[in-house]
């Protein structure tokens, strides 16, 4: 019994390392587009990981649905954009020819994240 | 086969569709048509020729005004300017039921113009794409029986109402919670029997109360787990995450108790559906509070938005009629009375007033306006009435763009909060690892009941910990700073220049327009024996009366001011470099520097140091015979220029003028200032070399010039400041943009930066000392002393309280007085 409780302890350790730092999330990739609608809901973005093609504006449109304050900005980590979202609204965030990589856009206290990969 | 995808306008029903699959299924090539009136396009499979396919579309009288593959919607928003379209929002009222959208959309896309119209029941908008002006869109609206407007991204008062809500409902959320919690948790604390004996009645009850738990789990917690779930499903952990596994995990032990008691010992036999219910009601409740406090944070933002008219008065074809200010186009005319407000940005056309203008650029006086002067949206119209024609409207004006330009600022981060970042990025994974080590170690080495102690260590664990704090540590304070800062009249453009600003040790002030007014004026005259001073004024602004030259207009000014006629001069030459001569009643009289009077044989009986000792530029008035007098022009430093920079030096700074004049009047000047150090005889495009010499002293130097002459320098500084900006804020090359003049607004602006540093250092002491002493204790590290663990409630309380204290210190900010103990 105490070997099967600490087994699963360590397995469990180890899933959580596995799942939130070692894997990627594969589903939910939104295709190569530069005009793309984001939901704000429950938590995260959906899409949370955006693909965009380098050398051309990108266009997000973020439809704000929770109303809590934890979802009210979006920022462009090393892009200088942030932005405040309205809830209930669509707020329009234009992205002047990101240089390619990948950046983080999360709310203010990063529990909201998502990738944008610009390629 | 290929798919070609047409743009279509003006197909509102399944005859359209009908219409349209006629008109292409009969050109060449075409095999298969597929009309989406959803998305106003329609899809033709085949080998039609593309010319072709258009010219029935357009004989069918649904072709779009533009063609291609290309989504129309998608190609308006990403250049609607290149393609003229626009994509226009509508505030729609009068719409009570679902089929009035239908209406609505109808209308609208029957508009010539309109290539896509949909419109959102939940807040009441139409989204239309096309080339359809408003006031068309607005009328097709009204046609169909409803009202609309320009809806504006400013509706402050729909999101204080979704505020609002939102607040009503996490208070609805809190008593569910604490309305099981309370009393449950009380039953245990009056000695209440909290464990589950088999076979008892008591089993069915305790039975009860965990499905009311699960109840209240479910409706008032039902975010957390939504939110937790999602999250998950996307490799992401966040505070939702630790709330409903803390709960969850309390939930499911408690339940495995009542449902199978005779699994676990019988000292483990202790339910914890208080702990899951008083959390979800105290979590709840700590997001009310924080609401209601961010809600303070962002009062500048706020204030902005309210200085927006609503209304404007615009005068067409001869009649004065009031409009929704959202309906004003530029070269409108308009008309604002005393008291008003104006409305949109414009030049003045006709009248004269008085206009304050401190709630954007923070100057107490208002400033006077006439013909062809510049008039911003937000400002008050003080004393005159005022016909101006719009030149901004919208975005556009310069008070949308400050709000734009602080609500960006807002959201940046200065360097500080990249540790808090980092750590917050790993902090949730981290702290469910934590928990379930806490739990290995409670059932390895503690004492028993050992399964107990596993949950409430494992669930205080992962209660406590607070990614919130972490996370609002930074952004709070620097959104109300960023805020306080504006109400100032200065914009900051980062967040990083808060953090440089205060820790500079060097300040470079230009000295033209910056120290002084930048305009020169008549400081002193020296008479000879037998002048007067209203007479030597009077010959001098006679002789300058046709120059151009800002000495000249200075001398003008100074006999208008002492209300002086001019004479009528003849024979007017300007000799570069020298002065002037001119008749003057049929007399010759010159006006110019030492040099050229001497070398006309002029003798200079009066002495001219003073002047030139005070910083003032002499003029030498002679006749034809003889020296008149002196007159000494000088450009004067701003009643608050030594104040400020006394202020600036009581800092800590060194303060450095910086000027092209030569060293004598540069020195003058910097007595009256007070300044430290003197750059004189500087080149204007030596500025920016002379500011790396002092960065490469090791100075951490700021630079405070005019914007657009010191631009070089002022992005060469490590802050640089652009003074006296006025309303026109599109000032790239500064950092922080002052739009008043004054240079109490660099003092400002480092107090403040000051303060919100300070601000965000508690911040963030006080929440990674949280964290750093709440986990381990929730752990129970300190059992060996107390002899009891941490209950999971207390955690969720301090947790609540821990994200709450973060965002009250930050608003604490608003308080501050940047001018504080000074002299003003």
């Amino acid at each position: 019994m105490t070997l099967a409780i600490n087994l699963a302890g360590v397995l469990l350790i180890g899933l959580i390392i596995w799942w939130f730092w070692l894997s990627r999330p594969g589903a939910k990739v939104q295709a190569a587009s530069n005009e793309t609608t984001v939901i704000v809901e429950d938590g995260v973005y959906t899409p949370s990981v955006l693909h965009a093609k380098a050398g051309t504006p990108l266009t997000l449109h973020f439809q704000r649905k929770d109303p809590s304050p934890c979802a009210e900005q979006v920022i462009f980590h090393g892009l200088d954009s942030s932005t405040f979202l309205e809830t209930g609204k669509t707020t329009t965030v234009t992205l002047d020819n990101p240089p390619a990589g990948e950046y983080r856009f999360t709310c203010q206290m990063q529990m909201y994240q998502g990738r944008l990969i610009v390629d | 086969m290929q798919t070609q995808t047409l743009p279509i306008q003006g197909a509102t029903c399944q005859g359209c569709a009908n219409k349209i699959h006629t008109a292409l299924t009969r050109v060449e090539g075409v095999d298969h048509v597929e009309v989406d009136l959803d998305h106003q396009q329609v899809q033709v499979q085949g080998e039609a020729d593309p010319a072709a396919l258009q010219s029935a579309l357009q004989q069918s009288g649904y072709a779009a005004e533009e063609t291609g593959s290309t989504c129309h919607h998608q190609a308006s928003a990403a250049t609607p300017s290149s393609t003229q379209q626009q994509e226009t929002r509508l505030a729609i009222t009068g719409a009570t039921c679902a089929s009035c959208v239908r209406t609505i959309e109808d209308a609208l896309r029957g508009t010539p113009g309109v290539t896509q119209a949909e419109m959102n029941f939940a807040d009441r908008t139409a989204t239309v794409a096309g080339t359809a002006s408003t006031d068309t869109l607005i009328q097709a609206v009204e046609q169909a029986g409803y009202g609309a407007s320009l809806a504006t991204d400013s509706d402050a008062d729909n999101q204080d109402e979704q505020e609002q809500a939102h607040y009503r409902q996490l208070l609805r959320h809190m008593w569910l919670g604490l309305g099981l919690g309370v009393p449950l948790m009380a039953w245990g604390l009056l000695g209440g029997d909290m464990t589950v004996r088999p076979g008892q009645p008591s089993q069915w009850i305790w039975l009860g109360i965990g499905v009311l738990t699960l109840g209240v789990l479910a409706t008032a917690g039902r975010h957390f787990f939504v939110g937790a779930w999602k999250a998950l499903r996307n490799h992401n952990a966040n505070m939702d995450t630790l709330i409903a596994l803390g709960t969850g995990a309390a939930w499911l032990y408690s339940m495995a108790v009542v449902l199978v008691p005779g699994a676990l010992p019988e000292a483990a036999r202790h339910v914890y559906f208080e702990a899951s219910a008083m959390i979800i009601g105290l979590i709840n409740l700590g997001q009310a509070l924080e609401v209601r406090a961010r809600g303070k944070t962002s009062a500048a933002v706020k204030r902005l938005l309210d200085l927006g008219a609503k209304t404007a008065r615009v005068v067409r074809d001869g009649k004065e009629t009031d409009i929704p200010v959202e309906q004003v186009h530029t070269g409108d005319l308009l008309r604002v009375r005393p008291g008003e407000k104006i409305a949109v940005d414009g030049d003045v056309q006709d009248g004269e007033s008085r206009i304050d203008e401190s709630m954007l650029t923070g100057e107490p006086m208002p400033v006077a306006k006439a013909v062809g002067d510049r008039v911003s949206a937000g400002t008050l119209n003080e004393g005159g009435t005022l016909l101006y024609r719009a030149t901004a409207v919208g975005r556009d004006t310069a008070l949308s763009q400050i709000i734009a330009l602080v609500r960006k600022a807002q959201g940046s981060k200065p360097p500080i909060g990249r540790l808090a970042d980092q750590v917050s990025a790993v902090f949730v994974p981290t702290i469910m690892i934590i928990a379930v080590v806490a739990a290995l170690a409670w059932y390895n080495l503690g004492p028993d009941p050992r399964l107990t102690h596993m949950l409430i260590s494992a669930t205080t664990v992962l209660i406590i910990a607070c990614p919130c704090a972490l996370g609002l540590a930074t952004p709070m304070s620097v959104m109300v700073g960023v805020g306080k800062a504006a109400e100032h009249g200065i914009l900051i453009r980062q967040g990083e220049a808060l953090q440089t600003s205060s820790k500079l040790d060097t300040i470079v002030l230009d000295k033209t327009g910056t120290i002084t007014k930048g305009k020169p004026a008549v400081t002193a005259l020296l008479c000879a024996q037998g002048q007067q001073e209203d007479a030597l004024l009077q010959l001098a602004a006679s002789l300058e009366s046709g120059s151009e030259h800002p000495l000249a207009k200075a001398i003008l000014t100074e006999a208008e001011n002492r209300g002086l006629s001019l004479l009528e001069a003849s024979q007017f030459a300007a000799l570069n470099g020298k002065g002037v001569t001119a008749r003057l009643s049929g007399k010759r009289y010159r006006l110019g520097n030492r040099r050229w009077l001497e070398s006309e044989g002029v003798a200079i009986t009066l002495d001219s140091t003073p002047l030139t000792d005070n910083g003032a530029t002499p003029l030498f008035l002679a006749d034809d015979e003889q020296l008149l007098g002196i007159i000494g022009v000088a450009d004067r430093i701003k009643e608050d220029s030594s104040a400020a920079i006394r202020r600036l030096k009581d800092a800590g700074l060194t303060v450095i003028m910086i000027t092209g004049d030569i060293q004598a009047s540069a020195d003058a000047i910097a007595r009256q200032a007070g300044v430290d150090e003197v750059m004189a005889e500087v080149l204007p495009e030596d500025k920016a070399e002379k500011v790396k010499a002092l960065q490469q002293q090791g100075r951490t130097v700021a630079m405070v010039g005019d914007g657009i002459n010191d631009a070089p320098a002022l992005a060469q500084a490590d802050v640089g400041f652009a003074i006296g900006t006025g309303t026109d804020v599109a000032i790239e090359s500064a950092a922080i943009t002052l739009m008043g003049g004054s240079l109490h607004g660099v003092a400002d602006a480092m107090a403040i930066s000051a303060a919100t540093v300070r601000n965000i250092k508690q911040n963030l002491f006080g929440a990674f000392i949280y964290n750093s002493l709440g986990v381990p204790v929730a752990a129970g590290v300190l059992y060996p002393f107390t002899g009891s663990l941490l209950s999971p409630v207390i955690a969720g309380a301090a947790m609540s309280l821990s994200s709450v204290t973060v965002v009250t210190n930050a608003s604490r900010l608003r308080l501050f007085n940047p001018g504080k103990g000074e002299t003003r």
